[in-house]
């Protein structure tokens, strides 16, 4: 059962790699394009010679950004299979797709806009290549506090619904999960390496596109994981509440 | 009305043990974040590989991702 779960959300996720591809190279390949032209013109007015080309910018922003978004959407579609074979049945009464819905949405919150609230994303030329150790131990902290700061409110909710309800168990755990965050990005360093003179629009654009990417993966997870997972969950019955009726009769 | 032979099992849903979790979790999960780190990080803070070739070939799909690229 959790090798069929696995199964159906790497296929999601190679769909949401797809998609968010497409979504990557309408919104995202025109900012790296501007942010590439800008550290060209940087390097040649301070007479650099350009950086040599190992992998060429065609490569790069077709099928190097497929791979890189395919396989990241992948590993991500199956973790999210495991976490969902964890929580379903666990998190309440929730059949397949609210389940896989609300997971997304969490994981949403959680694994993204959290992180990228304290460190988004940045275009290339932005970014100091000494400090990539630092950054990317800030980054992964910050990931990794946030996804603790989720289990912590979910088993919260879990121990006050029995006292308190869920209407009131769900939206303490919550603000429980506010307050955790909110703490951590206020102790955790400010990192900012954006260069005085690189355009505001397009670090602004750029993140917008970062974080539509990251919505066209989660939200393809929310609705069409939930739909594969009902077929590995309730194999006999096609759970269709109008397939109850036997077809001939149409 | 005899649709009632085959009963739609939605509202209290079956859970999967957590012994027949782990073991997925354990190997399936590993690998998944090895390759979440080839896409994230490889070449980056860290390096298996010598060489920039993983890097560039990710190069536009990690700035994207929000991931640092360098």
């Amino acid at each position: 059962m959790v090798r069929n779960l696995l199964i159906r959300g790497m296929l999601t996720g190679v769909l949401a790699g797809v998609l968010a591809w497409v979504f990557a190279w309408v919104f995202g390949e025109p900012e790296v394009r501007n942010a590439i032209a800008f550290e060209e013109h940087e390097a040649s007015a301070h007479g650099d010679h350009p950086e040599e080309e190992i992998v060429s910018r065609g490569v790069q922003s077709t099928i190097g950004m497929l791979t890189g978004v395919g396989v990241y959407g992948i590993a991500i579609g199956g973790l999210f299979a495991l976490v969902f074979a964890f929580a379903y049945g666990r998190i309440g009464p929730f059949g397949p797709r609210a389940t896989a819905g609300l997971l997304a949405l969490l994981g949403f919150v959680t694994v993204i806009v959290v992180p990228f609230l304290k460190y988004p994303a940045n275009p290339p030329a932005v970014g100091d290549p000494d400090t990539i150790g630092r950054r990317t131990a800030l980054y992964f902290g910050m990931l990794a506090l946030s996804v603790l700061s989720a289990a912590a409110s979910v088993l919260l909710a879990r121990r006050l619904t029995p006292r308190l309800g869920v209407e009131n168990a769900v939206p303490l755990a919550v603000a429980a999960f506010v307050v955790a965050v909110g703490v951590v990005m206020w102790a955790m360093p400010t990192v900012n390496e954006i260069p005085a003179e690189f355009s505001a629009v397009v670090v602004w654009r750029f993140r917008v596109a970062s974080l539509g990417i990251h919505t066209v993966i989660w939200t393809t997870f929310g609705l069409v994981f939930g739909l594969l997972a009902e077929r590995v969950l309730f194999p006999a019955a096609d759970p269709r509440p109008d397939s109850r009726v036997p077809a001939a009769a149409g | 009305m005899a649709q009632a032979a085959v009963p739609r099992p939605a509202v209290t849903p079956i859970t999967i043990p957590v012994k027949a979790i782990l073991p997925w979790a354990a190997f399936a999960g590993a690998f998944l974040l090895f390759l979440i780190y080839f896409v994230a990080s490889e070449q980056g803070a860290v390096a298996l590989f010598s060489g920039s070739g993983v890097h560039e070939f990710v190069h536009d799909g990690r700035h994207l991702l929000g991931f640092p690229c360098h």
